[in-house]
């Protein structure tokens, strides 16, 4: 982040929220970079910026859209990188269509696009047809341009509220990162994910990012600053229902080809690109789970994997909890009560369950549900809770990923606090437990948890290095630990618990996570500090910071080229590139080596709301779409009824969304169980602006109520002017921001701001939609 | 026992067996003296351990000092090349964590209906937990679907593990799929 000329914040505060990785912008400031704020407040963040620009919750589309639109009509992109790097002059079929907001291929009483409809034109042997001169009128190129034609600046201003001026602003001196030799970032977090169009608005900065030539270079790409420490571990070792570890997906009961592992293997495995390695991940990840159990003839334990049919993430999750559907459930460090939409329903739900297992620090308002101050009545809730007190970060030892990927290793610093025990133990003596209970069963029913490996140890504490190896993984007829994923194969002679880690662990002694020699080799990567998944790369599609010959396009930015008399890429980094493809090779320019076509896209056919970002407005919007006439974005699964009660903009008439301040952390339960940080940030409050506490005759500090379709919650008005209603289409549209840190428990105690949000995600991931919700508001007395 | 690779900070010497702490005596501080002195009372002959952050995902190195069984100071590993020894407000404070007087520090157990906890040692809160599982895997296990194989409970979910280890999440994540959990999510989303 040090290396950047330009940061563009935009979804995220990380002066408050991830301070330390501030510190890194404003070693870039000193270094002449410029960082710009694009927020609906006036933020920590903002404070420090150059640029600030405001906009209403939930027009992160437009916003980039008009940016697109400025640097495509200025000239300000970065061809060559474009033509070579990207999908722009690939073919899209014809029957490709979009038309006032839905795109060729929707079914309305499904909510779904046929995707088949957004595909790219082939020659015979599966290559797709391009036009290098960009100028078909079905390349990528030419449909996006068109696309984005529609996103003028004013339209875009008139829908996102953004000062005219301010908006020019920020094109200008973002749009300067397209020049050779100079690098942008993005930076965001769940201010852009939380909403109906999360991975859309993520997409578009992709697409913007790409254009400018910005992605694999020091000091650019796009940044998701992690609000956990392990989220990203956690979300690669699949404790997501979508996901086996490593990004493998996961075997689908409702598609038919995933009966068996040969088809779900030719299924999900592409032709070309770094995927078509598929197999090997997955046969190697069965081995690593079923060990002998796993052959051949059994196809290596693929049965053994449940298949589910639906999606089973978080709101359909807590859904199916309120509609009695489940029966048990386990909370690792989770406290839904508080964090979690809508998350009155959510307390309901848990009251449907017979038994609750949660593994915490403290109890929580989660684990405490069912008591008179939760609200309840303890007499009428029948789950059977069980409260386990588990170790902090530094009472046991382990390894965490943080938003680099880097994999850095924990030690035990002093034995847990009273009987509280890590979570590694639990886990590890339930599966032990459960193991001895099934033992010797003959039911086919048991088979599937009775072939699962468990060999950590014979002691109730589980030998973390065994857990460490099965990661990594072995070269099963030698013992040997294997090297990398490099070397995985798919006929069962390989194991691997996930090949994106696989590497970190080469060799007996050398688990490369406790890696601590802070020398740095160059280019501020420092290679032997900790491992960065995968094979210790730092920059990712550092291919892309060389030009198609395999220079670096400037030498301020160089990151990794190719030595022609070596006969391989050398550098900085450790190329994310086959280290000995000459870039004359085939594939030797495509930087983007896990797409299939080795480019990045900007056209992608993937996605299920579309293969270009469109603007639709949130679930509850003060004010028609000005872009088409589809109000919600088509491919959103909406949950009627009452576990999702919708606000009228008449009755709720004020934007809301959620935010953190620095000295919280999450649901609270973290800090607000501190002395200190509870007595620094001790109290619920709503941030407003004068207009708007003048309209109401609010003061700062009075308290107040605000209401949502689903809930209301009492809070201490704080005035500012870091809000400021903004215009939209004439009409005056007010915001209001609120922690999401507060709950009942803890010495820092106020209303839970989430009893307001609604049970409404994104259409790709189901990530509600926190950040943009309709309420009102009103002195308290 | 643990390995690490320490190099720059020479004046801190490993000490034997015990490599992960940190002798601090040995600590020639060329900082100003008086704060020298005053942070010496509450640490010396303390332990210090590395370790990285708990709270977001910037990954901050924190040396967290132990004396006489419980933490008495944490501060910024000056080694880590992430925070290069700063840290924010929740990660100056990590000590609490430890001390805290809200820790949970016993397994607690809520019978239905019942409107308080009552304390429980592991053995049964684990056996009853494991239990409780085998009941509801074994009357919601569902092999067969439309002729397709697909061993899965939709009766059991699990819930959270953003602030896990990765070796813990790779044991739980193992776990419940062997177990056939299909409702499996953690804070990604949230």
């Amino acid at each position: 982040m040090q290396h950047t000329d330009c940061a563009l914040i935009i979804g995220a505060n990380p002066a408050e929220n991830h301070p330390i990785s501030f510190r890194w912008l404003t070693k870039a400031k000193e270094s002449g970079g410029k960082i710009i704020s694009v927020d609906p407040r006036y933020t920590r963040t903002s404070a420090q910026a150059d640029v600030y620009a405001s906009l209403r919750s939930g027009t992160d589309i437009p916003f980039i859209g008009g940016m697109i639109k400025y640097a495509l009509e200025n000239n300000l992109i970065h061809k060559e990188y474009v033509v070579n790097y990207t999908n722009a002059s690939f073919i899209v079929k014809e029957g490709y269509d979009f038309n006032d907001g839905l795109f060729s291929g929707y079914d309305e009483a499904k909510r779904v696009y046929d995707k088949t409809k957004w595909a790219i034109e082939s020659t015979p042997d599966g290559k797709p047809v391009t036009d290098p001169t960009l100028t078909h009128p079905r390349s990528v190129f030419q449909l996006m341009k068109k696309h984005y034609s529609r996103y003028d600046i004013d339209t875009v201003t008139t829908v996102t509220g953004t000062p005219k001026d301010d908006y020019l602003k920020v094109c200008k001196t973002f749009c300067e990162t397209a020049k050779v030799g100079k690098a942008g970032t993005i930076m965001y977090a769940m201010g852009t994910t939380q909403h109906t169009v999360g991975s859309q608005n993520v997409r578009i900065y992709a697409i913007l990012q790409l254009l400018l030539g910005n992605i694999g270079l020091p000091g650019g790409g796009i940044n998701a600053m992690r609000g956990e420490s392990n989220v990203q571990g956690s979300t690669d070792f699949g404790l997501l229902f979508d996901n086996l570890t490593g990004y493998l997906g996961v075997p689908k009961a409702t598609v038919p080809e995933h009966v068996t592992l040969k088809g779900f293997l030719e299924k999900e495995t592409p032709k070309t690109g770094y995927w078509s390695n598929k197999p090997k991940f997955v046969v190697s990840l069965l081995k690593a789970w079923y060990g002998a159990n796993a052959t051949a003839a059994n196809e290596f334990g693929y049965q053994f994997l449940p298949k589910g049919n639906k999606n089973y993430s978080h709101i359909n999750l807590f859904k199916a909890m309120y509609n009695g559907e489940l029966d048990g459930a386990f909370l690792f460090g989770t406290n839904p009560v508080v964090g979690g939409p809508n998350a009155g329903k959510e307390k309901e739900a848990l009251g449907k369950l017979k038994w609750l297992v949660a593994i915490d620090l403290w109890e929580t308002e989660t684990s405490a549900f069912w008591q008179k101050e939760a609200g309840s009545n303890p007499a009428n809730i029948n789950t059977e809770v069980f409260l386990l007190p588990a170790s902090a970060s530094f009472e046991k030892e382990g390894s965490v990923s943080n938003s680099s990927r880097w994999m850095q290793y924990r030690w035990k610093a002093i034995e847990s606090r009273g009987e509280a025990r890590p979570d590694l133990d639990i886990i590890h003596e339930l599966a032990l437990k459960l193991k001895k209970m099934y033992a010797n069963s003959p039911k086919s029913a048991d088979k599937p948890f009775l072939a699962m490996d468990w060999n950590y140890g014979d002691g109730e504490e589980p030998n973390i290095d065994l857990v460490c190896k099965e990661i990594n993984g072995y070269d099963l007829k030698t013992g040997k630990l294997i090297a990398g994923f490099g070397a995985l194969l798919d006929d069962g002679t390989t194991s691997s618990g996930n090949w994106i880690y696989s590497g970190f662990y080469p060799e007996e002694g050398k688990n490369k996570s406790k890696n601590r020699d802070n020398k740095d080799l160059g280019g501020e990567h420092y290679l032997n500090w900790s491992f960065a998944w995968p094979m210790n790369r730092r920059i990712l599609y550092n291919r892309a910071s060389a030009d198609p010959s395999g220079q670096p396009w400037s030498k301020e930015k160089a990151v990794i080229w190719w030595d022609a008399g070596q006969k391989k890429w050398v550098g900085k980094d450790v190329p994310d590139f086959k280290a000995v493809t000459a870039p004359t090779e085939p594939g030797g320019t495509g930087a983007f080596m896990m797409n299939k076509d080795g480019v990045a896209l900007l056209f992608a056919p993937t996605l299920n709301d579309g293969p270009f970002p469109e603007h639709y407005e949130p679930f509850e919007s003060p004010v028609p779409n000005a872009f088409n006439s589809q109000q919600l974005n088509p491919a959103a699964v909406i949950i009627e009824g009452d576990f999702n009660k919708k606000g009228d903009k008449k009755k709720y008439p004020i934007v809301a969304t959620t935010y953190r301040v620095s000295e919280h952390w999450q649901s609270g339960s973290m800090t607000r169980n501190q002395e200190w940080l509870s007595e620094l940030a001790g109290h619920m409050f709503v941030e407003m602006s004068e207009e708007l506490a003048n309209e109401k005759g609010i003061k700062n500090k009075d308290q107040i109520i605000v209401s949502s379709a689903r809930g209301r919650i009492k809070a201490y008005a704080m005035v500012t002017k870091r809000f400021k209603p903004v215009i939209v289409n004439g009409k005056k549209i007010h915001e209001i921001g609120m922690p999401w840190h507060y709950g009942y428990k803890g010495f820092a105690t106020g209303d839970t701001a989430n009893r307001l949000t609604p049970h409404i995600g994104d259409a790709n991931t189901m990530i509600p939609e926190f950040k943009a919700f309709l309420c009102d508001v009103r002195r308290a007395d | 026992m643990v390995e690490m690779n320490l190099n720059r900070r020479q004046f801190l010497k490993l000490s034997g067996a015990t490599a992960a702490t940190l002798a601090i005596v040995e600590l020639g501080f060329n900082e100003k003296k008086a704060y020298a002195k005053t942070k010496e009372f509450k640490i010396a002959k303390a332990t210090v351990t590395p370790t990285i952050c708990c709270y977001c995902g910037v990954g901050c190195g924190i040396l967290v000092h132990t004396k006489n069984n419980t933490v008495v100071y944490t501060e910024g590993d000056p080694d880590n090349p992430i925070n290069e020894g700063k840290l924010c407000s929740k990660g100056t404070t990590l000590r609490q964590l430890y001390t805290s007087e809200k820790r949970l520090t016993k397994p607690l157990y809520r019978a239905p209906g019942s409107n308080k906890w009552e304390e429980k040692d592991w053995d049964w809160m684990l056996d009853t937990i494991a239990k409780r599982t085998k009941e509801t895997r074994d009357s919601s296990f569902v092999e067969m679907e439309n002729g397709i194989t697909v061993n899965k409970t939709e009766k059991i979910a699990s819930l959270g593990g953003a602030a896990l280890d990765n070796e813990e999440t790779y044991l739980l994540s193992k776990l419940m799929r062997g177990l056939g959990v299909v409702y499996l999510e953690h804070q990604a989303r949230i």
